[in-house]
């Protein structure tokens, strides 16, 4: 995969070395658990590590140590966040849970599954920029609403929601707010000691961590029930051997993202979008300002995006598509979808996402495939012939 | 590279045999998937004495395994005549490929109804249809079930875009769920159009919009 251009750095990404070599000790050397800290000197080694990855954690968070939970993944996370409110409040405050039509799939369907338990879910809608209406959620709050979960930024088309905003509402009304920002953090900061969040889903994997280990911020006192069950591990919320080297990779790979770097990697992206938008019949998808740093997200009219990936992936490039010929439901994108646009544009639509491993170089290289591709893709289409 | 794709899927796709279109062909019908949102157009030349299929093209707004299967689809129909090519099924295609992944059928099986439609609306335009079904609103409905709903992807009966049908004396009036502005108003006329105007007992097609 040397010469391989990978920009799909939203399905996750390349793990650094230096990420590897803080976590190298932790397979060799100091590989007990946390849990014998009282029986022998190992054990209490590893969980001084433990902890010093998640205070590590908390503070990029502007967190308190004892509000992270280290988790299996995102997905784990926003799992916990939402069937952990749901159980601990569903009997005693309500069964309201509101969330939006583009959330990724660990909130859209935790919420689907509490649906079938009895829980009633609002699904805001988004403009077609990919963000909701304050107001749209403000009116959707009733008597019995214990969540709002809305994503931070999304994973598709990158546009990045008023969290602020959100979470403000949320603690006027009385309820609770949580975010994924898997997506985001930490490369578009969080701060939950000004941004009154009460979860965050967090993950490793797509900063150049390892995958497997992800974390759930919880804010003190948010009332989140235990649903895995076993030992006492992470304050008692989350059974299971922690994975401290993935905690350790994790808290290293936060420490190793710098603004510098996301600006480098945000020029790389403005200069593919400048470039696809000239090719004729293609539109960004998602919003022009408020969005990912390293997210592009642009709908080619006339051709399909299976076979734009394919193409690319002869040519050494490696992206994303909306289309439903490519996912394994044979669903069009619900994002794509959820913005406004239709089966075709779902269909046609491509995902570029930029991490610390692509070069400068790379990004004409793939700008250039990417227009010889679709020439020829819409050369053999039925569409769009007349429009030529 | 290891994709879920046969060799000879990849060659099909990289390199699709009979690509393109037929000036003044003898027949053609445009095909589409309301799941997956492919389609495919098919254009014939038929020799007229011994109805062999003379050139045959496709067209493909699809992914991998539906372009693989128009490559393929028409390298097995050339040469033969409509009779022969009718009978070409999804299996023999797939088989011809090495396989398809169970997922792709649809998407390939489209390439298939491509051309069976293709040598259907060659016989229709050649009075070869021994017998003439008349054109009751049964027969509209089932073939507006091949008109795509842009909007959704789905057929535009499935999707109720269609909201009466009349025939009457070789006169089709048809009322669409859209209002006549809509951008894709033109498309779907011009669709349904294609699909009914040239049955032999069809006079007129009159689509009209709602506001």
């Amino acid at each position: 995969m040397s010469d391989f251009v990978y920009l799909d750095n939203a399905a996750s990404t390349r793990l650094d070395e230096r990420v590897l070599e803080a976590m190298r000790p932790y397979f060799f050397e100091t590989y007990a658990v946390a849990t014998s800290q009282f029986g022998y000197s190992p054990g209490v080694e590893a969980k001084d590590a433990l902890e010093s990855a998640r205070s590590d954690l908390a503070s990029a968070l502007g967190a308190r140590a004892e509000e992270v939970v280290f988790t299996s993944g995102g997905t784990e996370s926003s799992n916990m966040a939402l069937k952990g409110v749901a159980m601990a409040l569903g009997e005693k405050k309500g069964k309201h849970i509101i969330t939006t039509r583009i959330e990724d799939f660990p909130v859209l369907n935790s919420a689907r599954a509490l649906e079938r338990m009895g829980f009633r879910v609002t699904y805001l809608n988004v403009d077609e920029t990919g963000r909701i209406d304050l107001q749209a959620l403000e009116q959707a709050i009733s008597a019995d609403t214990i969540l709002i979960s809305v994503q931070s930024a999304n994973q598709e088309i990158g546009t990045l929601q008023d969290i602020a905003a959100v979470a403000r509402l949320g603690h006027e009304r009385g309820v609770l707010v949580h975010t994924d920002a898997a997506h985001s953090f930490p490369r578009v900061p969080l701060n939950v000691a000004e941004t009154p969040v009460d979860l965050v889903t967090m993950t490793a994997h797509l900063v150049h961590g390892p995958k497997g280990v992800g974390a759930l911020y919880i804010r003190e006192g948010t009332p989140l029930a235990k649903w895995m069950d076993g030992g006492f591990q992470e304050f008692n919320l989350r059974a299971g051997e922690e994975n401290i080297p993935g905690a350790i990779g994790f808290a290293r790979a936060i420490q190793l993202v710098t603004v510098e770097e996301t600006q480098r990697i945000q020029a790389m992206r403005d200069r593919l979008i400048t470039r696809a938008l000239q090719i004729p019949h293609s539109r960004l998808n998602g919003h022009p300002v408020f969005r990912l740093p390293h997210n592009a997200n642009i709908s080619f009219r006339f051709v399909e995006g299976e076979s734009i990936l394919l193409h690319l992936d002869m040519r050494g490039f490696a992206i994303s598509t909306g289309s439903a010929c490519f996912s394994r439901s044979l669903e069009a994108s619900h994002v794509i979808l959820g913005i406004g646009g239709d089966h075709e544009r779902a269909h046609g639509s491509v995902r570029f996402t930029f991490g610390r491993f692509n070069q400068e170089r790379d990004v004409d290289a793939i700008a250039d495939a990417v227009a010889e591709v679709i020439a020829s893709l819409r050369e053999i289409s039925p569409l769009g012939k007349e429009a030529n | 590279m290891p994709l879920p794709y046969t060799e000879k899927v990849m060659e099909h796709f990289r390199h699709p045999k009979n690509v393109g279109r037929i000036d003044e062909p003898d027949a053609k019908a445009m095909e589409g998937s309301p799941a997956c949102g492919d389609m495919v157009a098919v254009y014939l030349k038929v020799n007229p004495d011994s109805k062999v299929i003379d050139d045959i093209k496709f067209e493909s707004y699809g992914c991998a395994s539906n372009i693989a299967t128009g490559s393929i689809i028409t390298e097995l129909a050339k040469g033969k005549t409509i009779d022969e090519a009718k009978g070409i099924t999804w299996k023999e295609a797939a088989d011809a490929l090495g396989g398809l992944p169970a997922i792709k059928a649809h998407c390939s099986v489209l390439a298939v109804d491509g051309l069976r439609a293709a040598i259907q609306n060659y016989e229709e335009r050649h009075g070869l249809v021994t017998e003439q079904e008349p054109t009751t609103v049964e027969v509209v409905i089932k073939r507006l079930k091949h008109v795509m709903n842009p909007v959704t992807g789905l057929d535009v009966i499935r999707t109720k875009l269609v909201k009466q049908v009349e025939v009457d004396e070789g006169k089709v009036r048809l009322v669409i769920d859209l209002p006549p502005n809509h951008q894709f108003a033109p498309n779907i006329r011009e669709e349904i159009q294609e699909k009914i105007g040239h049955l032999w007992d069809v006079k007129q097609v009159v689509i009209e919009f709602t506001d």
